[in-house]
């Protein structure tokens, strides 16, 4: 570069901050980075079918924001944080990617969010579980989007409690995260004047529950809560249906539950169950017109993960487009003045600790009776608004929040 | 043989052929040493750290499975240790300089190997791969269970802190430097260890264990001290790549990992020097790229299907094959 | 209510009768595996992708061409069989006679890219399978709730056990089996197909797995990755009970179900370990496994 063209640029940058608008647009090109599990355990939570959904928000966006480009990358994390953090650290500095979506294990999400801060660029969770990823683990850089167990164990919990099931018993996968689902249900269950009356740790994974069934029926207990997740959970239910757990009249409540496994495990199986989810299909008017043509590019029915990449992405590209900058700290800024509600969100606002929170909802699953065809899995029972749902900004160990 | 021959001249010959091919060697050496030296330049220093440190786990492991003859199935173990180690104490005593925390996870991991190979160096063939793989699997265990691991979630943030508490090893271009250094120094002991008296029992005992008793060496005590080594160098891998990227995860303790190390030796070529660091490169290098592009949801199937074409087409792996090439073509 | 170490005695026989069933279904799946390792020197680490693709056939076939439990618990070990004898006959075959670990390395590729390529078509979350409706419900005992199903899977799987162990250790046609694999050129001699017998046995292996993946289907979650966690716990029980024993796979198969079962009662988060624990034990006393000759 030569010395007049420094001048000039520079004096073209301050002319710019004179008049207010912080940066123009990078490159002229707003370039997003989609990382998930696209071969391993979470693929069908995220997966290939979020990247439609991440192209579908494009497309409705306009393809380009002010005039620039919008261009996607794409990569598999193989659920394994160093061979993410490789594919991260080459999209921010060499191909100046501004935002990272998807981000489905924790492993992968802590070390890319640190990366991200590192660099200043912009994550958006819409994957991963942890609600450390907000407390312990929060960073300015990354928002936390679609869900965490804060709410799935509260909601789930707190509604169960307050039907009768006063006396728990839990099986929980003996690993980080389902210890922490314990506990948040453990307090929740006690805060609501019932109490957890015996627990099992299983090895992650496990295939055969019996052993463990028969604990739980041994125990006497009203609920048998399942702090597990994916296959874990779904070969829990299998063999608790097998062995008639409901029909001994224990209650089922699993606290982790996607649309994908119940739709594995079929009404058959898991009708009754109650669960809390952060979005479903089969809503209103317009979560349907979504789900209708979300199904018609992949041939599947959406998770909330894959309506929270939808959704998140036209957020974030929507305050690209108010702050004329794509820069993370604007960007982010921006996002959090502005207020979601979409056909994903209802409520729906990003907290200074990079938590969107927005109303949940208690579901059941179905009776065969009631199911009218594969996907017609929920009724919604009840909607927990927002501010109830979430972790409360007073108990946060997050270093950006000042209680 | 006839009489012209004067047996200084031939001897004088060989060494002159000998030198020669020293020379070829010495140069071969410097061009790769000045290679390495100005990638970081051309290419991501993180890339080419992550290689270094995958390259140095296959060495360690070629040790003992291609020139001894021990098919380990448990090594990732080593790798996850000297990880979580180094790991633990980086982020947690302050004070230490970077080269103690990698020195204290390398004597753990060298510590489990020698209570590896004691359990397990009695066991031939098979029952060697299966103990090292059930003794790995409680370390596995040991890990998810631990809170100082993280679980599932990994350890976070580790930093790379000073060398010597001078040099910054948070700049990618002197953690690359060190991490070469080491990776190099570490070569060329393993190359010492092979060409040594000791390499060669080593190598006696691969190709003909009984023999090797009959002759009086003591067998065991040769197998165990490769073990250690080796998981000694797999542990210092281990270590170099938890600060390198600042965090240590279960994939490197699961059995996988131990999978994955075969896969880099066999396809390098074992019993070869290099072997094994090509391998890395190539493995390290196919998965990135894979992951990248369009095939991306099918990198697994495709590591499967080197694996196989492999074993049915190039046994003696790159290296080796190429190695193989040239003895017929030149020599 | 009596107890024995905290534990109440209902409770416990339950907990035992759990672990003999699944010592059972461990039984069958490592004695494809004995099977293979005895005969044919082959460490057979695409095993826990055929035990998967016996389920995933039984699942799919069902969904495309109604095919029931019944027909799929003898079509599923067919076609899986009939996989078998292919890849022993382009893969396996040519690196006969090369150090066994070829084979273990070779086997393992074959899985990956199994379980790869059926990711990408089924997905993760799993397949579902009804329960046959003739199997639904249970017997009330004094201690316990037992599924029709779970006496169903230990019967038959008992019987599939003992009938194998009696075909290749007590018939003329097991004799001949051992005898060729053992000296191929003499049963050459004879005018035995020893190839074919090879390819037939290694399908034979394989069909079994596919056979207990059948038996899977109903209960347990069926997805691509089913058998690969399954693989190693069943190879730990193959090295305990002696590789290459079919009678030490079988006993050993049972003993563990039942040694797993205990701990899921006294110490569940080392359910998953205690296996590794208990191999690493025995070997160190009994280096060729519990019923395996010393080498």
């Amino acid at each position: 570069m030569t010395m007049t063209k420094k001048l000039l640029t520079s004096a073209v940058a301050s002319a710019l901050m004179v008049s207010g608008a912080q940066a123009a647009i990078s490159d002229n090109t707003v370039k997003i980075g989609y990382l998930a599990d696209m071969s391993g355990t979470y693929r069908d939570l995220a997966g290939p079918n979020g990247l439609k959904a991440l192209q579908m928000a494009i497309k409705d966006f306009g393809g380009t924001v002010n005039g620039a480009k919008i261009e996607v990358l794409s990569a598999d994390d193989r659920n394994n944080p160093d061979a993410s953090s490789s594919t991260v650290r080459r999209w921010v500095e060499n191909d100046k990617v501004d935002m990272v979506a998807g981000l489905v294990a924790s492993s992968v999400t802590i070390a890319v969010s640190k990366i991200l801060e590192e660099n200043d660029r912009l994550g958006i969770v819409s994957g991963s579980a942890a609600s450390s990823i907000t407390n312990e683990h929060c960073t300015p850089n990354h928002i936390h989007y679609v869900y965490d167990t804060y709410p799935l164990a509260n909601g789930t919990a707190s509604a169960v409690v307050k039907e009768g099931g006063k006396s728990w018993y839990l099986m929980t996968a003996d690993y980080a995260f389902g210890h922490a689902l314990e506990a948040d249900v453990t307090r929740v269950v006690e805060a609501n004047g019932g109490e957890i009356v015996g627990s099992v740790r299983h090895p992650f994974p496990t295939q055969d529950f019996s052993s463990f069934v028969l604990q739980a029926q041994a125990s006497g207990a009203d609920v048998v809560g399942l702090a597990n997740a994916g296959s874990d959970t779904t070969n829990a239910i299998t063999t608790a249906s097998e062995f008639g757990v409901t029909q001994a009249g224990q209650t089922l409540a699993a606290l982790l539950l996607f649309l994908t496994d119940v739709h594995a495990l079929g009404v058959d199986t898991a009708q009754g169950i109650q669960l809390t989810t952060g979005w479903y299909w089969d809503m209103n008017d317009a979560t349907r017109e979504w789900s209708d043509r979300f199904m018609k590019e992949t041939g599947v029915r959406p998770t909330m993960v894959h309506a929270g990449i939808y959704s998140s992405t036209l957020h974030y590209l929507n305050a690209v487009a108010a702050a004329g900058s794509d820069d993370a700290q604007t960007v982010r800024k921006q996002m959090m003045d502005t207020p979601i509600n979409d056909m994903f969100a209802t409520n729906g606002r990003i907290r200074e600790d990079g938590r969107m929170v927005h109303d949940m909802y208690l579901a059941e699953v179905k009776t065969p009776a009631e199911s009218k065809n594969e996907w017609d899995l929920y009724k919604i029972l009840r909607t927990i608004p927002a501010d109830e749902a979430y972790r409360p900004l007073s108990e946060s160990k997050c270093k950006l929040v000042t209680n | 043989m006839s009489q012209s021959f004067n047996p200084a001249d031939v001897r004088k010959a060989i060494i002159d052929q000998q030198k020669a091919q020293d020379r070829r060697k010495m140069l071969l050496n410097g061009v790769l040493l000045l290679l390495l030296l100005a990638a970081p330049f051309a290419m991501y220093p993180v890339f080419l750290m992550k290689i270094l440190c995958f390259a140095l786990f296959a060495v360690a492991f070629n040790l003992l499975f291609g020139f001894t003859g021990l098919l380990s199935f448990g090594h990732a173990a080593f790798l996850a240790t000297g990880g979580y180690t180094t790991g633990y104490l980086l982020s947690n005593y302050s004070g230490l300089t970077t080269e103690v925390g990698i020195i204290a996870g390398t004597l753990v991991a060298t510590a489990l190997g020698l209570a590896f190979a004691l359990l397990s160096i009695r066991r031939q063939g098979i029952y060697f791969a299966m103990v090292t793989l059930a003794l790995a699997q409680l370390v596995y265990f040991f890990f998810v269970q631990s809170e100082f691991t993280g679980g599932e979630d990994g350890m976070h943030g580790i930093p790379r802190g000073h060398l010597f508490g001078l040099i910054d090893l948070s700049k990618n271009l002197n953690m690359y430097y060190f991490v070469l250094a080491v990776f190099i120094g570490c070569y060329l002991l393993v190359q010492r260890i092979v060409s040594s008296p000791y390499g060669q029992v080593l190598k006696a005992i691969k190709q003909n264990e009984p023999r090797a008793v009959s002759l009086g060496y003591n067998v065991d005590r040769y197998k165990v001290l490769a073990f250690v080594i080796s998981a000694a160098l797999a542990g210092l891998a281990g270590s170099m790549k938890s600060v390198v990227f600042q965090l240590a995860s279960l994939n490197d303790a699961h059995w996988h990992m131990s999978g994955e190390v075969i896969l880099m030796t066999l396809v390098g070529g074992m019993g070869t020097l290099l072997g094994p660091v090509v391998g890395a490169t190539f493995v390290v290098n196919i998965e990135y790229q894979l992951s990248q592009g369009p095939l991306r949801d099918w990198v697994n199937p495709i590591l499967g299907g080197i694996f196989v074409l492999t074993v049915l087409a190039f046994r003696s792996g790159i290296v080796g094959e190429i190695q193989k090439f040239l003895r017929k073509n030149l020599g | 209510m009596t107890m024995i170490f905290g534990v109440p005695l209902a409770v416990l026989s339950g907990q035992l009768l759990i672990g003999f069933i699944n010592g059972a279904f461990y039984a069958l799946l490592s004695l494809g595996l004995a099977i293979i390792f005895g005969l044919l020197k082959i460490i057979n680490f695409a095993h826990g992708a055929m035990y998967m693709l016996g389920a995933l056939l039984t699942v799919v076939m069902f969904n495309t061409l109604g095919v029931n439990y019944w027909v799929a618990l003898f079509m599923a070990p067919l076609l899986v069989g009939v996989f078998g004898v292919l890849i022993e006959y382009f893969l396996l075959r040519r690196i006969a006679g090369q150090d066994h670990i070829y084979s273990l390395l070779l086997t393992f590729g074959v899985a990956l890219i199994i379980q790869g390529v059926l990711t990408n078509i089924y997905g993760v979350s799993g397949l579902r399978y009804a329960m046959p409706d003739m199997f639904k419900g249970g017997i009330k005992l004094d201690f316990m709730f037992l599924p029709y199903y779970r006496a169903w899977v230990i019967v038959v799987a008992l019987l599939v056990c003992f009938g194998t162990w009696f075909m290749i250790e007590k018939t003329k046609l097991g004799a001949y089996l051992r005898a060729g694999t053992e000296d191929s050129q003499l049963m050459q001699g004879f005018g035995i197909n020893v190839p074919l017998l090879v390819s037939l046995t290694y399908g034979f292996g394989v069909a079994l797995a596919a056979f207990a993946g059948v038996l899977a289907a109903p209960i347990y979650s069926v997805t691509p990755g089913m058998g690969a966690n399954t693989l190693i716990v069943v190879f730990a029980v193959v090295v305990i009970g002696g590789m290459g024993s079919i009678g030490g796979a079988i006993i050993t198969g049972i003993m563990m179900g039942v040694i797993e079962g205990l701990t899921k009662t006294f110490y569940p988060p080392a359910s998953s370990a205690v296996i590794f624990l208990v191999m690493v034990v025995v070997l160190m006393f009994r280096p060729s496994g519990l019923f395996g000759k010393e080498a």
